[in-house]
């Protein structure tokens, strides 16, 4: 009996899980062909209302349900930590010893912020990409009497856009509670424009000006100094703050690291087209964990799981599985605490975005709650 | 010895981007290290460089092949 094993219960890992365990229902029934999911949580949790915890406009409660509720009663839910993959044995070991033999692997291990590799910035600085950071910024905002509050990004991270629109939100934010007058909002990017889509930066760099936000490009953070309030980029310029949010630098999981899977900076090398993990046929590999150069987005990750689902549901039944991913992602980009627009764009189409609407963020926001049907493999 | 060149493949990446691209392989690779990152973005073999004098990195080649913008930079510290 085939076995497919998914590493990792998130986002791309479920919803490859239950769009195979649909199509093969049948062969699921009849124990013709196994699914399982190793999950090192057992809640699924939805990342981008960490975004809005920061802002205490959503609760730890809202964006989680348990993994097992999300899967197909047919996929097989193996609870704990994946602590090697071992490609040659076709096995993955969980940290309690259990070895998992699989003929067909996906992993979806998605990516996890370092704040740690930038000296200082544990000690010095805020962020939002954890659920336990945006905990810490939630009191750290309640808490600001004003000042200058710098946003700085780091290469590479997940969510292009969290950090313009935490930068757009936090300013409205501060003014409601009636510290506008009070604050500097500073905002840092990596390259040389405000955002790295030029369309996405060309609407929002004349926007920043017209609300006094401070902007810094080609700032690339390399050292922050707790004492003095300070953060260095390695293009050499210092900036002071009064509180820093910064959006660390992220690396790939670290059992891609121990397994001996990854590149430096623990990503997957993957082919752009097949999502096949190089010079290994039977691994597949999704989401934020890939080494491709595109968005580490829920939307990417959902867009590349139709294709691993589709191919290994094939391949399974006997077909060569062809079908190819073209690089396609979707993002909502918020623009204040009342508008919203959108792009989409994939390896040939460049992005266009529209206007602002305040449908659009309305639709963001109904997006927010509907998340669930996403991993559940149905939206 | 030949200096061994890694390739970074961003080519039709419009996020990040090939610049972003190139900043992660400097922020992951040891110092030496030769990335050669190729594009199909024109406006690549103008901005890369931009960014690699700022960085004080070594701008190693700019050139195109078939279309495709391709920049060696040695990471220099
Ligand atoms: C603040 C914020 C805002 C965001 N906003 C957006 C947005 O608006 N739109 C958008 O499209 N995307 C957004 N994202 C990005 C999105 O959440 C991720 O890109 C997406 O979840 C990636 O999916 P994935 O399946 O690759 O990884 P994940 O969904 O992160 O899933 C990986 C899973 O693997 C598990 N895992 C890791 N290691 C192991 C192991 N060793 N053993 C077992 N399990 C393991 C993890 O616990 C996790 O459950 C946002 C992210 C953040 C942090």
């Amino acid at each position: 009996m085939p076995q497919v094993v998914i590493v990792g219960g998130g986002t791309g890992g479920s919803i490859v899980a239950n769009q195979m365990a649909r199509q093969l229902n049948k062969e699921l029934q009849d124990g013709t062909v196994s699914i399982s999911v190793i999950a090192d949580s057992p809640d699924h949790i939805y990342q981008p209302l960490f975004l809005y915890l920061a802002f205490d406009q959503a609760t730890p409660q809202d964006m989680r349900k348990p993994e097992r509720q999300i899967l197909d009663r047919h996929v097989r839910l193996i609870s704990g930590e994946a602590n090697r993959i071992d490609a040659e044995a076709q096995r993955v070991i969980l940290t309690d010893g259990t070895s998992i033999p699989y003929d067909y692997l996906v992993i979806a291990t998605g990516s996890r912020p370092a704040p740690e590799q930038i000296p200082g910035l544990v000690e010095g600085g805020h962020q939002f990409y954890t659920e336990d950071g945006a905990i810490q910024l939630r009191q750290a905002l309640r808490d600001f009497s004003g000042g200058r509050l710098v946003v700085t990004v780091g290469v590479p991270h997940k969510c292009p856009v969290a950090p313009l629109e935490f930068t757009f939100m936090v300013q409205e934010w501060l003014k409601t509670r009636g510290l506008g007058d009070k604050t500097e909002v500073v905002y840092t990017y990596p390259i040389g424009r405000v955002h790295s889509i030029e369309s996405v930066a060309n609407w929002a760099a004349p926007v920043l000006e017209e609300r006094h936000i401070e902007t810094h490009t080609f700032f690339n953070m390399e050292s922050i100094d707790p004492e003095t309030h300070t953060i260095t980029s390695l293009e050499g310029d210092t900036l002071s703050y009064d509180l820093l949010v910064a959006i660390p630098p992220h690396v790939g999981q670290d059992v891609i690291g121990r397994s001996g899977l990854g590149d430096a900076g623990q990503w997957i090398p993957t082919d752009r087209h097949t999502l096949q993990m190089i010079g290994h046929d039977n691994i597949f590999v999704l989401g934020d964990a890939t080494n491709l150069p595109i968005s580490k987005a829920g939307s990417t990750a959902h867009f590349e799981a139709d294709v691993v689902a589709a191919n290994l549901v094939h391949r399974l039944r006997g077909g060569l599985g062809m079908m190819s991913y073209d690089g396609k992602v979707f993002c909502f980009i918020e623009t204040g605490l009342k508008e919203a627009t959108y792009i989409t764009f994939d390896y040939d189409h460049p992005p266009v975005p529209s206007m602002p609407t305040e449908m659009i963020h309305l639709y963001k926001l109904a997006y927010n709650r509907m998340y669930w049907l996403t991993p559940a493999g149905l939206l | 010895m030949a200096e061994t060149v890694k390739i970074v493949d961003a080519r039709g990446s419009f996020c990040p981007g090939p610049l972003m691209e190139l900043i992660k392989g400097i922020r992951q690779e040891p110092v030496g290290t030769i990335l050669e990152i190729w594009s199909s973005d024109q406006g690549s073999a103008k901005d890369i460089p931009e960014w690699v004098q700022r960085a004080k990195h070594e701008l190693v080649k700019n050139f195109e092949e078939d279309g495709v913008y391709k920049i060696q930079v040695k990471k220099l510290r």
